[in-house]
């Protein structure tokens, strides 16, 4: 089904990020009374560079590994906190909700582009 | 499936924070115990957390990576309030007693800082799950 793979494999990574955003952002939430605990976030830029293959190996041959699409360790940054705290925690709380919010949004859009890929094809099936 | 993974990150929130709680009503329990001796008197406790990550990074299969845990529940070393009171049966032979050295006003503050990060991590579950449950709906659009 090479057709339909490449009709959905754009959302589909994009989901995939959207949601590993979402887990990074619940670490920092989880860990907001953690002494000397570092808030991170996704690279966004670093992960589309790593995508289109700016920085990033690609798979060219047979017995090469392709490897995957989302975001790794190397795409996490740290974040620099408006405000230092004494415990040596950056973790911004309301900051945190703000972004957690922001990217759950993020990820009902993707969501959004999904169901509109699916219907225009069961459309397209239907021929009505 | 990482998000999945929020699940495991935030119940593991929630239970330190539950912890937490539990030593704050435990000290609050104990402020008016009296002991014999400094050593013997009742010393607030206090957890110290610690985030999942170092020794669990390498295995990436545990659902809770990047959450929280109690490192350990350290002792409160602030000096023990005494009291000249010959009458107790506790009393030592100056007929001093050592008061614990719980603050309730400290632990009342704690409590509701632990009663706010738990309530965080609810909210985090209920989006992770709504959008899940989303994610589930997506064949009817």
């Amino acid at each position: 089904m090479k057709l339909l793979d490449s009709a959905f494999a754009f959302s589909e990574t994009a989901l995939a990020l959207r949601g590993q955003r979402m887990e990074v952002l619940s670490r920092n939430i989880a860990n907001s009374d953690t002494p000397n605990f570092k808030a991170q976030d996704v690279d966004f830029k670093s992960v589309l560079n790593d995508a289109q293959g700016v920085t990033s190996m690609r798979a060219t041959q047979g017995g090469h590994i392709n490897r995957s699409q989302t975001a790794s360790d190397a795409n996490l940054v740290y974040t620099i906190p408006f405000n230092s705290s004494v415990d040596g925690n950056t973790v911004e709380l309301s900051v945190e909700q703000a972004k957690y919010g922001r990217a759950a949004a993020q990820y009902q859009a993707t969501l959004r582009f999904i169901e509109g890929d699916i219907s225009g094809i069961r459309k397209a099936l239907r021929g009505d | 499936m990482s998000m999945s993974n929020i699940f495991g990150i935030a119940g593991s929130a929630m239970n330190a924070q539950l912890t937490r709680m539990n030593a704050s009503a435990s000290n609050m329990a104990n402020s008016s115990t009296v002991a014999g001796s400094e050593a013997e008197a009742y010393k607030a406790k206090r957890p110290v957390f610690e985030a999942l990550l170092s020794e669990y990074q390498t295995n990436s299969k545990f659902p809770a990576v990047g959450g929280v845990k109690i490192a350990e529940m350290a002792q409160d070393d602030s000096p023990n309030n005494s009291l000249y009171d010959p009458g107790h049966p506790n009393a030592d032979e100056n007929g001093m007693v050592f008061m614990s050295n719980v603050n309730e006003v400290v632990e009342m503050v704690d409590m509701l800082a632990a009663a706010r990060s738990y309530q965080n991590n609810v909210e985090v579950v209920n989006t992770a799950k709504q959008l899940m449950m989303k994610t589930l709906e997506i064949t009817k659009a």
